[in-house]
């Protein structure tokens, strides 16, 4: 594969390389942030994820149609203003199935499955009839879609590294959140022990109602950065299901640690693979890699011990 | 539709005459929207189909859940348009047509399922639908084996070819080499660098325009193939970047394509220095990309949205009046809109709605109402028709470059490209 | 699962029951049409069966069944293949007497892995060898290093999504995403005639009532038990000295096995077989198929599949919009309200009103039940 290239171009290659990967790994970790909240912290599994996602994505779409109709000046900001409000239509979206399935279902892991399926198949049909079965183009502002040129070969998107900042910030805000506040210590409290917890007077079905909520608004805030990269329609929620979990599962499941570091791994791996390989064996491979550690090491790469 | 259309009842209505020796109404032919005293069902159904002295049923056979609903939408429509425009001007040998529509639901073994139902259970005269090839594949023996008559729209990989179904899409030798001889020609490429979703139809089409790139002296400086619903195109991109092809040709499908013009524009590869041909992308999948990351692509297939001609100034609009102002028309949706028009043609030729009398029909049969200009049907049940080369606005439509002065013959099994 | 005879007595009821609906009702109401598809219904009831023993009784959710199913299936459709690709058949081809997708993509010669499928004995043992020795691979792997619960799940789903894609992929070796399809006749018998359809609608049935026997006798087995007991109480079955993960593979290869029959018996009755059944979704729908029908009752799994499935059949032939909405609240509702499915219903409902019959006059009980039962269902 080295022959061919001379050496600026390995540099060139190189720096690429790193930033591709990069810029999957913040994908990955936007994807996997929301879910290791709620799979991670809480034990459910919620299959809707996507749809969540997807949720913010057609959000965005209705805020950019809004903006360009209404408020032509300040189009250039509008994808503030809507991952702002994808948080809190999917966050809130969240609550409300929280509040009518998930809390009935806490001791049956296996059930939420089940009943988030279903969910996931009534929001796409839902999807569907509201915005019909095609997809929707999400037109951005001029900045977001340019690049920089830095060398003859090396050009830096700037969605990609809008896509990064965005994940720092929320990753950032997740940690404060659970590491530094007393609502994140009451989190993790329910999270380690829910009886305990009750018993020192947590109310523990709010915390529940807010982590599931928080979770499902930062899915909504991941699939409204995703409109600068993937598609937006009814069943573009699934494609991400299977790396979400893998994410998360491969980072150990309790551990955001582990998430990142996770997302971090598999990232790189794929970039690399994908570069020498062809796109198929490259996603092959990697995942065979993720399934293949975790039969080794089934606790993930990070443990936290908890009592259940 | 123009008054072209109507010339070509004319013949049908002659042979039936003789064929069958009825008082049928010698005005039907000329007056194809008056009302006539059709021949009586027996004579036009000798096998049972569900056709009455008034009616003909027919089926439409295409998913509106799951994930092809997004392509196949379009397929729906138009067929519900030729329809109701069949309907308006007489219906078929006197018959309005009816419909029953499935649903396939993205699922091939529902498509064999929903198509044995319309065939064994509806007895449709004839179905159109599909959009997969696997979905294709999985009713076509159900098709043989009870023997309907299937109308495909898609463009294809070719390497079919069955008494039980017409093609009105293109098949790849017919949608590609045109494309590729006038790149080459035009933008004098070298080299090329194939992308394209794992699975048969872009593995076959870019197998025979490898072929074709090689016979011709030119390098194939990579092929790739990425998972269906792949959102991950960076590190191609990056390989592509230093490769510096002169064509990157493109064969990925559905949601995969927003993500691959996206990421492309982002990663400062502009469009109208760097030629980029394009063999799936029709207008509906740019409602999805958006023009604006797309702009300066060449699309090569056989029906632009765009097209001047009279017959495509009557359809558009009939077409949106029906279906909505922002409703965009890709390549398939205009050859799913050939279907029920052919078969229309075909069962006045043959003066029967019976499937054997209306396959052997077949051949030969021209519609010159295609909103594609005019199209015919070969021996091999494929069509005739021309390729296009388009280039993409911002605007979501293409601009006609190129097309060939003659029909392409189709060519279902290529010799020398297998 | 153990307690009187009653029970006992009401499986066998049961058992019967579904035995004259299956062998006797089905194919005297419904046309050729209806009944294969009611044939290709009962297919997914062999993986309902086995999750029945998985999910319900052991405890272990997998979300890649339609694996098992997929490889059976494709176990058969290879063998169905090649004698559908005798040299005769294919003279137009560049390459004479191989499957025609092969010939397509420029595959020269027969893979050496699609050799063994010529002889039609080696065939279906592989159809039930090959899905079940997968099976025990990952259950080794998994089990031993007591991988259980949701991990179980997460990863299954992971292998459906690889095999797909690999499936998908390596086109020249398996048909990629378009199957393997245009199959026709089995030892020279057409598999596509109204006749051999019945026939092979009565064998599924059979082999359906056989496997639902099968797999009663393993859940009333001592292993059963302990399948039961580890689900509740894992660590308290370990101390007691026994092997708990050697249970665990045993019972995922046994419902590998009778997934893998379904998968061979889909590809008769259906005459072709894709990767479409080895992703993530119709392997989700199996395992609803078996919560519809009472996640621990073979007999209800077998209802819930049939009651899915002519739904899905009926209301998308009218509304198919509905049919999603449908299936998605149906599957919340399953969940929430009914989380024992139809076993349940017929339990709070039905149950008590047999036992009334049956204690005011013996006689009258069996046809009561029969009664009754029907109506559940």
């Amino acid at each position: 594969m080295l022959m061919g290239y001379s050496f600026a171009d390995l540099g060139s290659i190189f720096a690429m390389q790193a930033f591709a990967g990069l810029s999957l790994f913040s994908v990955f970790l936007l994807m996997a942030l929301g879910l290791a909240i709620i799979f991670g912290q809480m034990g459910v599994i919620n299959m809707a994820h996507g749809e969540f996602m997807i949720l913010g994505a057609y959000v965005t779409y209705l805020c950019s149609g809004f903006f360009s109709a209404f408020l032509p000046g300040l189009y250039a900001i509008y994808f503030l203003v809507a991952m702002v409000l994808a948080f809190v239509v999917a966050g809130a979206l969240g609550m409300a199935v929280e509040w009518l399935m998930i809390r009935h279902l806490y001791r049956r892991p296996l059930d939420t499955l089940l009943a988030t399926w279903g969910l996931s198949l009534v929001l796409q049909q839902a999807y569907r009839s509201i915005f019909g079965a095609r997809e929707v183009g999400v037109e951005l502002p001029e900045w977001m879609m340019g690049s920089t040129h830095l060398s003859e070969t090396i050009d830096i998107p700037i969605n990609g590294l809008f896509v990064m900042a965005l994940t720092v910030l929320i990753t950032a805000c997740v940690f404060a959140m659970m590491f530094r506040s007393s609502w994140g210590k009451k989190v993790r409290a329910v999270v380690q022990n829910r009886t305990m917890a009750g018993a020192v007077g947590i109310d523990t079905e709010r915390v529940d109602r807010y982590t599931f909520g928080i979770g499902c608004g930062i899915a909504g805030v991941a699939g409204s950065a995703f409109t600068m990269i993937g598609s937006t329609g009814p069943t573009s929620g699934q494609l991400y299901i299977v790396d979400t979990f893998l994410v998360v599962v491969f980072g150990g499941a309790q551990s955001l640690l582990g998430t990142i570091a996770s997302a971090f791994s598999i990232s790189q791996a794929q970039s690399t693979m994908e570069f020498f390989l062809s796109g198929s064996m490259a996603k092959v491979l990697v995942l065979l890699g993720v399934v293949g550690i975790l039969m080794l090491r089934p606790q993930g790469l990070f443990v936290i011990k908890v009592r259940r | 539709m123009s008054a072209g259309d109507f010339s070509s009842d004319r013949p049908s209505a002659l042979r039936r005459k003789l064929l069958f020796g009825m008082a049928a109404v010698p005005g039907l032919a000329l007056l194809p929207r008056a009302v006539a005293a059709a021949a009586p069902a027996a004579s036009v159904n000798s096998t049972g189909l569900a056709v009455t002295d008034s009616t003909v049923t027919v089926g439409i056979l295409h998913s509106i859940t799951g994930t092809m609903a997004i392509s196949e939408t379009g397929s729906v429509e138009a067929e519900k348009l030729a329809i109701a425009q069949i309907n308006e001007q007489g219906g078929v040998l006197g018959r309005k047509i009816q419909v029953i529509q499935e649903d396939g639901a993205s699922d091939w073994p529902t498509f064999a399922e929903k198509s044995k139902k319309l065939l064994v259970n509806d007895k449709v005269a004839a179905v159109f639908g599909c959009w997969t090839s696997a979905s294709r594949k999985a009713v076509l023996p159900v098709f043989e084996q009870y023997n309907g008559m299937l109308y495909y729209p898609t463009f294809y990989e070719g390497l079919e070819q069955s008494k039980n179904v017409i093609y009105t899409g293109q098949e790849a030798t017919q949608q590609i080499l045109a494309g590729l001889d006038w790149v080459m020609k035009e933008k004098g490429a070298k080299t090329f660098y194939l992308l394209g979703s794992d699975y048969i139809w872009p593995r076959t089409s870019n197998k025979i325009a490898r072929k074709h790139i090689e016979m011709h002296g030119l390098t194939v400086a990579g092929e790739e193939y990425f998972p269906l619903g792949n959102t991950e195109f960076n590190s191609v991109i990056n390989k592509i970047k230093l490769k510096k092809p002169d064509v990157i040709y493109m064969s990925v499908v559905g949601g995969s394509n927003v993500a691959f013009y996206k990421q492309l524009k982002a990663a400062g590869i502009d469009l109208n220095k760097q030629t980029l041909m394009t063999i799936s992308v029709t207008e509906d999948e740019i409602l999805g990309i958006g023009g604006e990351n797309i702009a300066g692509a060449y699309a090569c297939m056989k029906y632009f949205q765009s097209l001047d001609n009279p017959n495509n100034k009557a359809f558009v609009p009939a077409f949106k009046k029906m279906w909505g102002e922002k409703a965009v028309i890709g390549d398939v949706t205009q050859a799913a809109y050939l279907g029920p028009w052919l078969w229309k043609l075909t069962v006045e030729k043959a003066g029967s709605f019976d499937i054997d009398k209306v396959a052997a029909a077949s051949p030969g049969i021209e519609f010159k109402g295609a909103p594609e200009g005019y199209v015919r049907i070969h021996e091999n049940h494929h069509l005739w028709s021309k390729s296009r080369v388009g280039r993409a606005r911002a605007d979501g439509q293409y601009d006609l470059v190129y097309e060939t002065p003659d029909l392409m013959e189709p060519n279902p099994f290529p010799k020398g490209y297998q | 699962m153990s307690k009187t005879l009653f029970a006992s007595r009401g499986n066998l009821v049961g058992l019967l029951l579904l035995a004259v609906l299956l062998l006797v009702v089905f194919p005297l109401v419904f046309d050729i049409f209806r009944l294969n598809l009611v044939g290709k219904y009962l297919t997914y009831a062999f993986v309902a069966l086995g999750l029945v023993l998985c999910w319900g009784n052991a405890g272990i959710l997998s979300l890649g069944q339609g694996v098992f199913f997929g490889l059976g299936g494709y176990c058969m459709a290879m063998f169905l293949k090649l004698e559908a690709s005798s040299p005769e058949n294919t003279k137009i081809q560049s390459t004479p007497g191989i499957p025609d997708f092969m010939d397509w993509n420029q595959v020269t010669a027969l893979p050496w892995f699609w050799e063994p499928f010529h002889s039609l004995s080696f065939s279906l043992v592989a159809v039930v060898v090959v899905p079940a020795l997968f099976a025990f691979v990952i259950g080794l792997a998994m089990f031993k290093r007591r991988v259980g619960g949701v991990y179980f799940a997460i990863i299954t789903q992971a292998i459906a999504a690889i095999l797909t894609i690999l499936i998908v992929g390596q086109q020249g070796y398996t048909g990629g995403i378009n199957g393997i399809t245009d199959l026709r006749t089995l030892k020279g018998w057409d598999i596509r005639t109204d006749h051999a359809k019945l026939i092979l609608y009565f064998i599924n049935g059979g082999l359906l009532l056989g496997a639902l026997l099968l797999a009663q006798f393993v859940q009333q087995t001592k292993l059963g038990r302990l399948l039961v007991a580890m689900r509740d109480k894992e660590d308290r079955v370990r101390f007691s000295g026994y092997d708990v993960s050697s249970f665990r593979i045993f019972v995922f290869c046994f419902a590998a096995g009778l997934a893998a029959i379904g998968g061979a018996m889909f590809t008769l009755q259906v005459g072709f077989m894709s990767s479409s059944f080895i992703g993530i979704v119709p392997s989700i729908e199996m395992v609803i198929y078996c919560a519809v029908g009472g996640r621990s009752s073979l007999i209800g799994a077998v209802y819930g599949t049939l009651l899915i499935n002519f739904g899905r059949s009926l209301l998308s032939e009218s509304f198919p919009q509905l049919w999603q909405f449908a299936m998605g609240g149906l599957f919340i509702a399953i969940v929430m309200v009914f989380p024992d499915g139809l076993a349940g219903l017929y339990q709070t409902y039905a149950a008590p009103l047999i036992a009334r019959r049956f204690r005011s006059g013996r006689g009258g009980g069996r046809i009561a039940a029969a009664s009754t039962g029907s109506r559940v269902h």
